[in-house]
């Protein structure tokens, strides 16, 4: 779209915000916050729209505790910790994947859950130990390999689940009441398999608007616009502005496979506490390829690094600028908390975009 | 990590994985991965997908999905290719 085109938008923006006060719009996704930044739609908008970052990192919602799981099972002399390349740098109590690695932790970064499928597959005195984390984009990825391990007969494959489900956390974020937040830019790819209806019960049951956007520059702005609308009008619909990848149903056959070898149960996120039904467990016939309960495992106490605020940073209740350790101990390069570590975590997409245009409102 | 990039399926091979669906080999504007067809059971070569970690999710038409490329490219700076960490699991 041209400049006029996204001008306009803008200006509608404005308008409608001018009257009223400050909006906090909540971005769930890291690759909205991201994309908000480097496409200069933060800047764009009104100090009254304020745009605050929720917990729709898979990474910086994992708890220490499972780092420190994932750490204990590479340090066994007969075991792979498979994983995509974003954990291996989160801190755990005694350091992070990479970390360990010094101390003989043995740690296989794949791009994908077959590779990890594939290392077992080729390594078969070892056991392989999947991170089983992302929301519902990347689960039926791990539900797909359990069913091919299966098939296979893989008896050297397991996974350590961390699969998360964003909806209950949406609930429980609204529920606490905590956070100010008068609409959901909602994420475009975990929409594309949970399909823009999984919206409907917020948009309803908490009377929030929800707009699913992709990652272009008009496309978020004219989300943004339409939850702006919605809010002056007091109105909470769902809509979508992202309707070349996401349906209203989502995609069936991701879904289905998801369903088939997982439950949802409760799981405990970062800094939020147990969340029910928030996380998947395998199903009783899949159970075996649990690594929690194939090595005797159970979760540790959580330690916060002393100073981090990645829980509250995740639950919009506040900013990366606002941690004492931000730019300061803790960079992209030396990361103390979660949120710092992905190119998409808040922390770090603040630390490379942010601070020199964080003072004005609308930029935050 | 959530993050899913459209790309043109070059080639299928039938059944290879069974629970893991058809195997597709995907251009990403130069560089080339496999992926799962296993969420995307119509999709056939020639056909624009989005993919996430090794999965196609969703077949896009070439106008959105070479639209979205443009805007990823934009929004995330580098080149959006999945980034492929070196990594000692890949096949071959
Ligand atoms: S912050 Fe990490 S996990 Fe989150 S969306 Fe981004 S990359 Fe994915
Ligand atoms: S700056 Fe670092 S320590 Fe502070 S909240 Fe962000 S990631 Fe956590």
């Amino acid at each position: 779209m041209d400049k006029e085109g996204i001008r306009g938008i803008v200006d509608e923006i404005a308008a409608l915000a001018s009257g009223s006060d400050r909006m906090n719009l909540m971005e769930v996704c890291g690759t909205h916050t991201v994309s908000l930044f480097r496409t200069g739609a933060k800047s764009l908008l009104p100090e009254t729209v304020r745009l605050v970052s929720g917990p729709g990192c898979p990474v910086c919602v994992t708890s220490q505790a499972y780092i420190d799981l994932a750490g204990e099972l590479a340090l066994r002399p007969d075991t792979t910790v498979c994983t995509y390349g974003d954990m291996v740098r989160v801190p755990g109590r005694r350091g992070s994947l990479e970390a360990l690695r010094a101390e003989g932790a043995k740690v296989a970064v794949v791009y994908s859950a077959r590779d990890a499928l594939a290392y077992a597959r080729r390594n078969p005195e070892r056991h392989a130990v999947f991170l089983a984390v992302g929301f519902e984009t990347t689960t039926p990825a791990t539900a797909a390999t359990v069913l091919e391990a299966e098939n296979e007969g893989l008896k050297n494959f397991y996974i350590l689940g961390g699969h998360k489900r964003i909806i209950p956390a949406m609930h429980t974020l609204l529920s606490a009441g905590e956070v100010p937040i008068d609409g959901f830019l909602c994420p475009g790819h975990v929409s594309v398999v949970i399909g823009a209806g999984a919206y409907e019960p917020i948009a309803s049951h908490y009377r929030k608007p929800c707009v699913v956007a992709g990652f272009e520059l008009e496309g978020m702005l004219r989300a943004i616009l339409l939850l702006v609308r919605q809010a002056v009008r007091y109105e909470a619909r769902v809509e979508n502005t992202y309707g070349a990848a996401v349906t209203v149903e989502g995609n069936r056959a991701a879904r289905e496979l998801t369903e088939r070898v997982f439950e949802p149960s409760d799981a405990v996120w970062r800094a939020m506490g147990r969340i029910p039904e928030s996380g998947l467990d395998l199903r009783p016939a899949y159970r075996r390829y649990d690594a929690m309960d194939r090595f005797g495992l159970s979760f540790g106490s959580e330690v916060t690094p002393h100073g981090c605020l990645c829980g509250e940073v995740i639950q919009g209740k506040a900013l990366p600028t606002e941690c004492a350790l931000f730019r300061k101990k803790c960079t992209p390069r030396e990361p103390v908390g979660p949120c710092m570590v992905s190119m998409e975590g808040t922390c770090a997409a603040w630390y490379k975009y942010g601070p020199a245009r964080a003072e004005g409102g609308g930029n935050r | 990590m959530c993050l899913a990039v459209p790309g043109r399926i070059l080639a299928v091979r039938e059944g290879a994985e069974s629970a893991i669906g058809r195997i597709a080999t995907i251009d990403f504007q130069g560089s080339r991965v496999e992926a799962s067809l296993a969420m995307t059971p119509d999709a056939a070569e020639g056909d624009w997908v989005l993919v996430h970690a090794g999965f196609a999710l969703t077949v896009l038409d070439e106008e959105e999905a070479l639209e979205t490329y443009a805007s990823l490219r934009i929004a995330l700076g580098d080149d959006p290719a999945p980034e492929e960490p070196a990594n000692d699991t890949r096949e071959p």
